[in-house]
């Protein structure tokens, strides 16, 4: 009777555990897939490279040579804009998704002195979606994942806020939420800023960063840095040989910052 | 049994009385950091992790030094430690707790906690370490109050219990790793990301927390009527000398391969360190003084007259703890975000509530400390009377 009601109880335990699991991977899974399929359909046409490698990854090429001061403002002013990055002004509280910085920082472990050209170039800044994401292994709650269409996403509802990421992170991509964001955000409407309506805030406590403007993809429309800059900012599917980054990328030279780390960036620098 | 924690005297509570108020202090500072946010702390986007990650794992050494007394009792029957290993697991107990509240006190979104049991993620070493701490909370709870409770009755142990206490001691070793490999598995944090991080982890808890065992036992020998016996104490002495030497030793084998390979990003953390790097140099002095004082200690342990001296054998462990917390209380935590993803260089200074909530903390593990320990006291009274 006593084994009876234990096994009983532990059958229970582990149909709730498998459900919960189920359910948990179920919710992650879905939105990217349909959107990964939607993408394969809407946006990319042509071969797919054979093996069972995903059908959709998504990358962003920047080309440097083409990129300038004001391309920059208003690329960054864009994102920032859609998706309601508060400007804090100093760099503690400092929130950002793109961003400028120099080739000595953007490659530390490879930079090389001589280099006139690169050093004088520009580089935008912003999370790399690597194929091979530590945030997404160090999370403790799949706060941050990895969608089959290989972006690498972020729920604000989740995350506990325990900056595991942040440590995890070899590129700096990641910003906390110090302080409300709110705070800022109404004081800067106060200043004459408008607020992107279709994208919600977030409030303190949490990670963010660049979204590959998942919102944007799922409503077919380009990343809102594409918009900003087509000339300067390209974006596709890596997975398909076909593909115009890919035909780009075997034109080109690029680079892609720490690939010694294996993390396989999906953010290409043009030279 | 916990009754006899109710009596004491007035200097007894007058100590307690000082403790709730610091505590109370603490949770005043940290009733404002739920309402505006960690960005009252010193952190930053750079330095992302401050005081409380650095002290949480600085107490996961204390709680898994406790061991170093249970294993000489129960591997290899050295009686001399039966008297004084209820208070290795009391003073796990009370480091364990110290870990929980700092782990609490860090995250932003504290009302999300139980998230992680949610949705439980085993490729996160988080993940682990929320199970490993609690286990060996609850463990400690078990074997400590059972054994206890044994003796005041004058019976030998459960035998249910004696399970408990040897999943206890590859335990104590767990909680350090998973500790170490929070750390150690992270791609582009160059000082974090060496495969001597848990040993070095393991070896300077079982300095720390024996460290501090001998002095708070050594105070409990001078205000009350217990003694734990002085080959007790040297023999645990011992122990810490021998795990400081260790610990010093991994320390050297990471200059050694920081410096002798060359290669920029070992050496960039280690010269901020230990000499300042493009004028950034905050910790420079603290981090000195814990070689120094460190090996300060190694020497006062070494020497054996000196080390049965009571007086310096509280100092030579005042010195073995001060210089494993600024070592690892402050300068491996802190150390890994400098220089930060870019090479450039962010410092870190905590504010006034950050360190009155660590402080509280502190004063919390003090209260758990007091009130076990005052227990396992009287009840050592007791029997010295029967």
């Amino acid at each position: 009777m006593n084994m009876d009601r234990r096994k009983f109880l532990k059958a229970a335990g582990l149909t709730t555990l498998v459900g919960l699991g189920g359910k948990g991977v179920f919710e992650l899974l879905k939105p990217g897939t349909v959107e990964a399929e939607m993408a394969h359909e809407g946006h990319e046409e042509g071969g797919q490279e054979k093996g069972s490698g995903p059908k959709v990854r998504w990358a962003m090429l920047i080309d440097i040579m083409a990129l300038n001061q004001e391309k920059i403002e208003k690329i960054v002013h864009t994102c920032h804009h859609l998706h309601n990055v508060p400007n804090w002004g100093d760099p503690k509280n400092e929130i950002k998704w793109i961003w400028e910085d120099e080739y000595e920082h953007v490659f530390p472990d490879s930079y090389n002195e001589y280099n006139h050209i690169l050093a004088g170039l520009p580089f935008l800044l912003m999370c790399n979606h690597c194929d091979n994401p530590p945030c997404v292994r160090v999370c403790p709650v799949q706060a941050t994942f990895k969608r089959p269409d290989g972006i690498v996403a972020q729920d604000y509802h989740r995350c506990i806020g325990c900056r595991f990421c942040m440590a995890a992170c070899p590129y700096g991509s990641r910003s906390f939420n110090w302080l409300d964001p709110r705070v800022s955000l109404r004081k800067e409407i106060a200043q004459g800023r408008k607020l992107n309506k279709r994208f919600p805030t977030r409030m303190r406590g949490v990670v963010e960063k660049c979204n590959f403007c998942v919102e944007r993809l799922a409503e077919g429309k380009d990343p809102g840095c594409v918009e900003a800059a087509p000339d300067v900012m390209f974006y596709g599917n890596l997975a398909d040989p076909n593909s115009n980054v890919r035909k780009i990328l075997k034109e080109r030279v690029s680079l892609r910052r720490k690939l010694e780390l294996g993390t396989k960036p999906s953010v290409f620098y043009l030279i | 049994m916990i009754e006899k924690a109710l009596k004491g005297s007035s200097v007894y509570w007058g100590w307690i009385i000082f403790l709730l108020c610091i505590i109370g202090a603490g949770m005043m500072a940290y009733l404002y950091q739920l309402k505006v946010g960690l960005g009252i702390t010193g952190m930053s986007r750079d330095i992302s992790w401050g005081v409380y990650i650095a002290q949480f794992t600085y107490f996961v050494g204390v709680a898994a030094g406790g061991v170093m007394v249970v294993i000489p009792k129960y591997l290899h029957h050295y009686s001399k430690y039966a008297k004084i290993v209820v208070f290795g697991e009391f003073l796990a107990i009370a480091a364990v707790v110290m870990c929980l509240l700092f782990i609490i006190v860090d995250i932003g979104q504290p009302m999300r906690m139980m998230n992680v049991l949610l949705h439980p993620t085993p490729h996160s070493m988080l993940f682990y370490d929320m199970i490993v701490l609690n286990g060996y909370l609850l463990l400690n709870i078990i074997c400590g109050y059972n054994t206890l409770l044994a003796d005041k009755k004058g019976v030998p142990c459960p035998g249910w219990v004696k399970p408990f206490i040897y999943i206890s001691i590859p335990w104590a070793i767990s909680i350090h790793t998973v500790t170490a490999f929070l750390y150690a598995g992270l791609p582009g944090r160059h000082f974090w990301l060496t495969a001597i991080m848990a040993p070095r982890f393991l070896a300077s808890a079982f300095a720390a927390g024996p460290a501090l065992l001998i002095m708070i036992l050594l105070f409990v020998r001078r205000v009350t009527k217990f003694d734990p016996g002085d080959e007790a104490l040297q023999t645990i002495a011992k122990t810490v000398c021998y795990a400081m030497i260790a610990n010093l030793f991994f320390m050297g084998c990471e200059f050694f391969t920081a410096f002798y390979s060359q290669i920029p990003g070992h050496m960039h953390t280690l010269e901020y360190l230990f000499a300042g790097l493009d004028g950034y140099g905050n910790l420079v002095p603290f981090m000195r003084a814990a070689i120094v004082i460190g090996l300060f200690g190694v020497f006062l342990l070494l020497v054996p007259p000196i080390r049965r001296n009571p007086k310096w054998l509280a100092v030579a462990c005042a010195a073995v703890f001060v210089a494993t917390w600024i070592d690892k209380g402050v300068g491996l935590v802190i150390g890994g975000f400098i220089p930060n993803p870019f090479e450039t260089i962010t410092e870190y200074h905590p504010t006034l509530p950050e360190i009155t909530i660590a402080t509280a903390i502190w004063a919390v593990g003090g209260l758990i400390v007091t009130v076990l320990y005052k227990v396992a006291i009287s009840v050592r009274e007791e029997q010295a009377r029967a």
